[in-house]
């Protein structure tokens, strides 16, 4: 396991960061994809467990959800995953899960397992700072690190309460709205990066929306530590759910894209 | 940090961070506005001409002959749209007016709310999106049909069983990509702070007049006040008078579907453990990893795998109690209370009834009970039907 601070420390561009729904379509299936996004140049994985009603999530991730759970996914098993790929290569492991699982599994617990998995840091899609302070004892004493999100709407005096709670990375999104695709990448990211960038020094990385390479340099160029690619990436997991074998090469080859065009962009951070 | 909106352990602000400033938003305006002269003046007024408060207080005798003691029904069934919902409505649309919002979205199980908030959506012009599971799509089409000619657009929800729980997900989707003009008119008594707060306040008045009117009219206070409880906001509405009244006793009655044993049922309170769903700590239907199960009950009103905050909050600290009844005591029930009182219940009302029906010789005669009639059930007659067909049934 390795932290942020390094990575981002260590390198010299926007990090890459994709995301996918741990044990989606199967668990082996996706063991095979998160293991091909690394050799394709993952710098870190952003993993989600699936839940029963990610509000936070567009309809790609939903189905994600469902397929994962369909397939007898728990958060058991995930921490196993998540383990069984810190072993393949380390790298920084960030976990999105929507609170519930983690109150059902039992706070302390789950922060002690996860970290033990190998992981390193925990955002909550639906557990804000105003409530986090129920949990962000059990990641410190885990040594985890916390991952909060910053959004277009979100006010100038509450940046800098998110920045201070943040001690990984802070994840923001293109534009209002749940995870998927984007056909137009909102201006706003410039104009947003630049406004939290006058509140803190904390790492950026943007997250929602972003589904090309054009998308990704857009990013890099307005000055983001690290592009986060959720939904086209999964949608590779559903446009070959007949044709399974081809989901790891399909979504390498995207993967390996994206990460062409961010060495090729100028440096972020 | 503020912890906002807490029922002891439960309630809650448990959402993601785009949502946190729209909810600021409305928690804010609804601070300001809810003592604001203007603003009580007008929605008074609503209550009064529009929508038809005070409700009134209706001892039903041929019912009370059956069960051994007396019932008074609270008629909120009356009012206009058919059910308690417009109550809430009618006060975060006049929010929404005074906040400057034009648009509205709202998601709705039986109908009920989503046609409370069409006809206030008609009522100040706003255009107004209802959001309701598929399955409810098709098992209420009378209040889609409604709502729509009201001029509300009802986005039918494909996810999960298609009921309530899916549509509150899919109009919280809807609503942080829209954030900046539309103003989600939720519900029921639950989802995250302020919402149980504000549907309580609007509500509020149920269990106000009710109480005046036992004093009133039997002398003295209810020794039971009984709702049926879904989300929990038309109970929330009555027990609200009685809660510092510690000889009342407080009852709540849940969905018991096909049975508690199986997962056909809606009894959250009876069969559930605490958990965070929609934005608050409360007691969900879910499995031992935290997933929430699909519900099932006869009435798409109650229809829903969580409960208000302040209720698991009531339920805790033993003020109320919370009981189910099956969908067959439920039907019974509609049946015969047709036949003896002249009135078709909700099917959500029902459950009320069927456990008061269940009391008969338990209680002593001389116990006056308040339940709350919360809805009128014509919505129901086709689902009725489809369970115990008329023809089968005449001689």
């Amino acid at each position: 396991m390795t932290g942020y601070h390094e990575t981002f420390g260590r390198l010299k561009r926007t990090a890459l960061i994709p995301f996918f729904v741990i044990g989606d379509p199967t668990y082996e299936q996706s063991l095979e994809l998160v293991k091909t996004a690394l050799d394709a140049g993952a710098d870190i994985l952003e993993l989600g467990i699936p839940f029963s009603d990610p509000i936070a999530d567009g309809p790609t991730i939903q189905k994600a959800d469902l397929r994962s759970l369909a397939a007898g996914m728990t958060p058991a098993k995930a921490l196993q995953f998540i383990g069984e790929i810190a072993a393949f290569q380390p790298v920084p492991i960030g976990l999105l899960v929507y609170y519930n699982l983690i109150v059902q599994y039992g706070t302390e617990r789950f922060c002690r397992d996860f970290k033990e998995a190998g992981g390193t840091s925990i955002l909550v899609a639906d557990l804000s700072i105003d409530d986090a302070d129920e949990m962000i004892p059990a990641v410190e004493a885990a040594g985890l690190e916390t991952v909060f999100m910053i959004t277009p709407n979100t006010p100038e005096e509450r940046i800098d309460a998110i920045a201070a709670k943040t001690t990984g990375f802070l994840y923001t999104v293109s534009r209002l709205g749940t995870t998927g695709e984007r056909n137009d990448l909102s201006d706003s990211i410039r104009p947003l990066i630049a406004r939290i960038k006058r509140h803190t020094n904390k790492p950026i990385c943007v997250g929602f929306g972003i589904s090309s390479a054009e998308h990704a340099r857009q990013v890099a160029n307005a000055g983001a530590d690290g592009v986060i690619i959720g939904s086209r990436i999964v949608k590779c997991i559903e446009e070959n759910l007949c044709t399974p074998e081809r989901i790891a090469p399909a979504a390498g080859r995207f993967i390996a894209g994206i990460k062409a065009a961010l060495e090729a962009a100028p440096s972020g951070g | 940090m503020k912890r906002k909106g807490r029922y002891g352990p439960f309630g809650g602000f448990y959402v993601p961070e785009v949502l946190i400033p729209a909810l600021e938003e409305i928690e804010a305006a609804f601070e300001r506005f809810r003592d604001d002269a203007a603003f009580v003046r007008d929605l008074d007024l609503l209550y009064k001409d529009y929508a038809g408060r005070p409700t009134p207080l209706y001892l039903a005798g041929r019912f009370s002959e059956i069960v051994g003691f007396s019932v008074y029904l609270k008629r909120e069934d009356l009012l206009h749209g058919g059910a308690h919902k417009i109550n809430n409505t009618l006060g975060q649309g006049l929010l929404a007016r005074f906040m400057g919002k034009i648009k509205l979205i709202a998601e709705t199980g039986a109908g009920q709310h989503g046609l409370a908030t069409a006809i206030v959506g008609a009522l100040f012009g706003m255009e107004t999106k209802v959001f309701m599971g598929r399955t409810d799509v098709e098992r209420q089409n009378v209040n889609v049909h409604k709502m729509k000619l009201m001029g509300a657009e009802v986005i039918p929800v494909e996810g999960g069983t298609g009921t309530l729980k899916d549509a509150i997900n899919e109009a919280l989707r809807y609503w942080t990509a829209h954030i900046e003009d539309t103003f989600y008119l939720f519900g029921t008594a639950a989802g995250p702070h302020p919402y149980p707060m504000i549907v309580r306040h609007f509500q509020e008045p149920i269990g106000r007049e009710a109480r005046r009117q036992c004093l009133e009219k039997i002398g003295r206070l209810p020794d039971l006040a009984v709702a049926c409880v879904g989300g929990g906001s038309n109970a929330i509405g009555l027990f609200s008078a009685f809660l510092e009244d510690k000889d009342v006793r407080i009852v709540g009655v849940e969905g018991g579907g096909r049975g508690l044993d199986t997962h056909q049922h809606c009894a959250t309170l009876v069969k559930g453990s605490v958990g965070v769903l929609h934005g608050c700590r409360s007691y969900l239907l879910q499995d031992e990893n935290g997933q929430i199960y699909e519900t099932e009950c006869i009435s798409a009103g109650l229809d829903y795998p969580g409960v208000g905050p302040e209720h698991a909050y009531l339920k805790d600290s033993g003020r109320a109690e919370y009981v189910s009844v099956s969908d067959e005591e439920v039907l019974d029930v509609f049946d015969l209370f047709c036949k003896t009182e002249g009135i078709i219940p909700a099917l959500e009302s029902s459950h009320a009834l069927a456990w008061l029906l269940k009391q008969k010789g338990r209680l002593p005669k001389e116990t006056a009970v308040v339940v709350n009639l919360s809805g009128r059930g014509d919505k129901d007659a086709g689902i009725v039907e489809s369970h115990r067909p008329l023809a089968a049934r005449m001689p």
